[in-house]
């Protein structure tokens, strides 16, 4: 049995929810259906949709929204958000140290070819300095429950995290569509975090940046999924949405052309991946990027957030190795938990993974979005036999863990208000003035009975998170 | 062997260019039995030219100008006195560990053709990882025909080898895929090399790999001769694969129609300190 | 602002005023051909209508021959031509949705539902009163555009950019029109009788919807050289090349005050000015109405060059 953040196994209604509780027993459904068309209607009208890759017709579609609010108690949330600062402050100093002395190579306690041999460690960034030491400025770390006690980190992303204009839409529909709700609880503020996400780019200017730094947000383009989210971030930070192409690089210092002339940038916030960013140093028939950017930070002469390469920290074997950064890097005991794993690359844990793929799930090491992976209690047994031989030829590209009974919450659904699935993305900013996290982040919900793949992609819907005192 | 070099990459625009970048790696470092003699980067007109190194300790220059640009010519030009080593690369500027030159970049992934010949080929060698390594070398000489045709600089390992036919550059991507596939470190290595047929005139650089090999450490190859690195090889930049090493990597804003012309002259030059 | 950001807006105004300006030419085209002319007559105002719309060799790249029909097909809807009005609508949304930030919501939806609607017109089935509500759409779009830029956008340098747009395409197509049709305007232009020269005469007006503005300014019938007065220097008539210029001016004006300095393209719009309000009616006929007309598109597409490379690239 999985722990149902609403309804405690004794049948009474844990404390966080008992509004939400009430509410729900005096809501028809014929009410909740408004909302959740309503919400929709919001959505689509405001253009907050994405394109699922691999969509012919390039359809944009909107992720479905769960109006019914997840909880978390302030007690909850202050555990959480030590243990998120904790984990994004080892994920930082990893990277430094890979980029630099690869102290925790030489102390034996990650293998060297997990780090040479990962597609996203970039040579290139090697003795290279970042400013003010910071390559996660935004974090995203998915988080799952399984019990009362215990968060655990399913993920990190340290790359390009997506889906904040989820968690901030998800908020502007609970404070438009349910007033009443939303006024009976204290809510913890979110709507700040265009604000925040500004002050932690201006913090990390690269030094010696004379008066205000300017900050750009480099997007691919109108035809990348999440440019709604990039626009609507330039828009809330007040800062001038780029392409590549709107960027050039003179003298290692880049400039945007502006109908005033040539102006400088300090910082640029990218959103596009590490492959395109450069096509002098990285993928050369980039068109997105933009010639001698990579010369421009080497030089120091403009931040790049995320910087290159943050990819090599949070790779689903790295992932298993946090808990022990937290412990090298900060000497501290790591707050939040991590779900076991074991690395197929290792003769011995590959061989407990063959024999009891039917309780675990296999996930490719470099995968993402929920795809490549084996739900092994959902799957056939031909699925099954068929992940074995891809295991077995190519074991190091997979990890296994055992199959988390991840925490429900009530969920409205075509039969009425019923326990679904969820997990939770908050978003971590590091700035050189310290950790910012806004409180709550992004749930996601598994919408069909008993899935847990939350990936939007894949079926899953989102949801507003509240955090409240009780 | 003191070697001349002359290396002139012209570049015509059909309409003139806005602006141009490059990253050039066209700078050779000297190591135990190759010393740099003189060098000099020539350009036909007015750019700045900023002098650095990349993460891998080839030496760099990034190129830049702003137009109208309709044509732009790079030489670099120098002598460079070697000694035979049989390849075995010693002294040079190492910034990473072996082990780095395992991992798999889109131009040299071996796919299950490669895979089989990499198998095939040193399956008589297996246990002495530098006999594995001249097996390679032979069986990728002879099973690839050499033809400038079909393949251009973004071609991977693969694709010349479902065709089997290539370049320099081509070989050196299959040999390093099936090098990496068989657990061996390998490198790309760029630079020049003097014909022992007397022909001066050539139209491109040249290129080999590097092998990781215990006890003697990086070996060259070059499976376009068929033979080990001898003094007519100059070493100028390594890296991963061509994209690591490439002698000059370019972008240009606006213009039309790059028409790009290659000419490299090497000679034994007459040295003046021979008495 | 980002010179991608007000090159999308300068050319989203230019399209919709093209958009505009094509489907007046075809209105005036329809109509004049409508009138009892002879066959090589009606043929010449069809290929005119091309001339002016400055399509001409495209046309000829896919038909062998003019008729009213492909005319009327190659300039309002056809995906071949690149500036049929179908895709001068195209363009413009496309560049309006490169800066959805920069437009207000009203001018947003605007282009965007014209270009949903515009989608389920069935083309291939348009009889003559179909056309004709087409063409007064397509006028409409442009009003509305114009309406809700006008009374939406904060007056800053993005607003200035989109005025500009609308100012430099205008002048374009009003010294573009003049061109093409000068030689009815010549005194030595053969009369071919009864009311036609006035018919022709009231096409070109109607073209820039002048003709009303024509009888109240001049209180007379239609005169060839106060046609070319209208148009070209009056600066009261809101599509007159001078007027046009006034309104050029004006925009790069304030363009060059927030920014703090000016160049070429504040010289080169000001010396064009200039040179219309110095101008006399007579002393054009005298040189030459087709010659300066000539000049006066040239030295636009000069204009337009100097506004890009000053401030769009």
């Amino acid at each position: 049995m999985s722990l149902d953040e609403m309804n405690a196994e004794d049948g009474s209604v844990r404390e966080p929810y008992a509004r939400v509780a009430q509410w729900l027993a005096t809501v028809s459904p014929e009410q909740l259906e408004r909302r959740r068309v309503e919400a929709e209607l919001f959505y689509r009208r405001g253009g907050i949709t994405f394109a699922v890759y691999g969509d012919a017709q390039g359809e944009e579609r909107i992720i479905p929204y769960d109006i019914i609010p997840r909880i978390l108690s302030t007690q909850e949330w202050s555990k959480l958000a030590a243990g998120l600062e904790q984990r994004v402050k080892a994920l930082n100093a990893y990277l430094r140290d890979i980029y630099g002395p690869q102290d925790i190579l030489k102390a034996g306690i990650v293998p060297p070819d997990l780090v040479w041999r990962n597609p996203a460690f970039r040579p290139e960034m090697c003795g290279v300095e970042a400013p003010h030491g910071i390559y996660v400025h935004i974090g995203g770390i998915d988080i799952v429950r399984v019990d009362e006690e215990e968060f655990y980190v399913l993920e990190d992303n340290a790359r390009t995290p997506s889906g904040v204009s989820y968690m901030l839409g998800g908020r502007e529909i609970s404070i438009r569509l349910m007033p009443e709700l939303f006024r009976s609880h204290r809510v913890a503020p979110i709507e700040n975090y265009p604000n925040e996400l500004l002050a932690t780019l201006r913090s990390v200017a690269p030094r010696g940046t004379m008066s205000e730094p300017t900050i750009a947000l480099l997007t691919p383009g109108i035809h990348n999924s999440a440019f709604y989210e990039h626009s609507f971030l330039a828009d809330g930070m007040g800062v001038e949405l780029v392409e590549g192409v709107d960027l050039f690089v003179r003298d290692d210092v880049v400039y945007m052309r502006t109908t005033e002339g040539p102006k400088r940038v300090d910082v640029i916030y990218r959103r596009i991946d590490d492959d395109f960013i450069d096509p002098l140093v990285f993928r050369p028939d980039s068109a997105l990027g933009v010639p001698g950017l990579y010369g421009a930070y080497v030089a120091g002469n403009v931040t790049v957030a995320n910087a290159m390469g943050t990819g090599a920290a949070d790779d689903k074997v790295i992932y298993s190795y946090v808990p022990d950064f937290v412990r090298f890097y900060l000497g501290e005991k790591p707050i939040l938990k991590n779900v076991q794993t074991w690395r197929c690359r290792d003769p011995e844990d590959l061989r407990y993974v063959l024999d009891h793929l039917a309780e675990l799930v296999v996930k490719e090491v470099h995968g993402s979005g929920g795809y490549g992976m084996l739900v092994g209690p959902h799957a056939t047994k031909d699925q099954r036999a068929d992940f074995a031989e891809r295991l077995k030829v190519h074991p190091e590209n997979y990890i296994a863990q055992p199959t988390l009974a991840l925490s429900t919450c009530p969920t409205f659904v075509s039969n009425g208000v019923a326990p679904r699935h969820v997990d939770l993305r908050p978003f971590v900013l590091t700035g050189a003035d310290g950790v910012r996290i806004v409180p709550g982040g992004l749930t996601r919900v598994a919408l069909r009975d008993g899935s847990l793949v939350v990936n939007s992609s894949q079926g899953g819907g989102t949801k507003d998170t509240w955090v409240i005192e009780c | 062997m003191r070697i001349f070099i002359q290396h002139r990459t012209h570049y015509a625009y059909g309409s003139p260019a806005k602006a141009v970048m490059q990253l050039l790696r066209l700078t050779p470092r000297n190591h135990d039995g190759q010393t740099v003699k003189s060098w000099r980067i020539d350009l036909n007109c007015d750019g700045v030219l900023k002098a650095g190194e990349d993460p891998f300790g080839n030496l760099t220059h990034t190129l830049a100008l702003n137009g109208p640009i309709s044509d732009l010519e790079v030489t670099v030009e120098g002598e460079v006195e070697t000694e035979d080593r049989h390849g075995i690369v010693r002294g040079a500027c190492e910034r990473f560990p072996a082990g780095l030159y395992l991992r798999e970049t889109p131009l040299t992934e071996a796919d299950a053709a490669l895979k089989e010949f990499a198998h095939d080929v040193t399956s008589e060698a297996r246990k002495d990882r530098l006999e594995m390594l001249h097996c390679l070398l032979v069986g990728i000489y002879s099973a690839i025909k050499f033809d400038t045709t079909p393949t251009n600089s973004a071609t991977a390992a693969s694709e010349a080898f479902k065709l089997k036919r290539g370049v320099c550059q081509d070989l050196t991507h299959i040999f390093i895929a099936c090098a990496r596939h068989l657990g061996v470190p390998a490198r790309y290595v760029g630079g020049y090399m003097l014909r022992t047929d007397g022909v001066t005139q050539q139209e491109a650089g040249h290129a080999w790999a590097e092998a990781d090999v215990e006890g003697l450490g990086w070996v060259g190859f070059d499976p376009a001769n068929g033979i080990c690195p001898t003094e007519g090889h100059v070493r100028v930049a390594t890296g991963l694969d061509y994209l690591g090493a490439a002698p000059i990597r370019g972008t240009r804003q606006g213009g039309a129609e790059e028409q790009m012309r290659v000419a490299v002259q090497i000679n034994q030059a007459r040295s003046q300190w021979q008495s | 602002m980002l010179s991608r950001t007000a090159d999308s807006l300068f050319w989203f105004s230019r399209y919709v005023e093209r958009a505009d300006y094509l489907a007046r030419v075809l209105e005036a085209t329809i109509r004049l051909s409508s009138l009892p002319i002879r066959r090589e007559d009606a043929e010449n105002e069809w290929a005119s209508a091309l001339a002016t719309a400055g399509c001409r060799a495209d046309f000829d790249a896919l038909y062998d021959w003019v008729s009213p029909a492909k005319v009327t097909r190659f300039l309002a809807f056809s995906k071949r031509n690149p500036t049929s009005i179908r895709n001068c609508l195209r363009i413009a949304r496309r560049n309006a949705r490169q800066v959805r930030t920069a437009l207000t919501a009203e001018m947003w939806d605007t282009i965007n539902t014209a270009w949903l609607e515009l989608n389920k017109l069935d083309f291939d089935n348009m009889d003559a009163s179909a056309m004709a509500r087409f063409l007064e759409w397509v006028k409409e779009i442009s009003l509305r555009v114009d309406g809700s830029g006008y009374r939406t956008m904060l007056r800053n340098d993005a607003y200035w950019f989109a005025r500009l747009g609308i100012f430099v395409e205008r002048a374009d197509n009003t010294a573009r029109i003049l061109d093409v049709k000068y030689h009815v305007l010549l005194p030595e232009h053969v009369v071919v009788g009864g009311g036609l020269d006035y018919s022709q005469w009231a096409a070109i007006l109607r073209a820039v919807s002048a003709l009303t503005a024509y009888h109240h300014v001049y209180h007379e019938s239609l005169k060839p050289m106060r046609i070319a007065d209208l148009m070209l220097l009056n600066p009261k008539m809101p599509r007159s090349v001078a007027s046009c210029y006034g309104a050029i001016c004006a925009n790069l004006d304030s363009l060059a005050e927030a920014y703090g300095r000016q160049g070429e393209a504040q010289r080169m719009a000001r010396s064009m000015h200039n040179k219309l309000e110095n101008a006399r009616i007579e002393q054009i006929f005298e040189t030459g109405l087709h010659e300066f007309c000539e000049t006066v598109i040239a030295e636009n597409v000069r204009l337009g060059a100097a506004i890009s490379e000053q401030y769009l690239v």
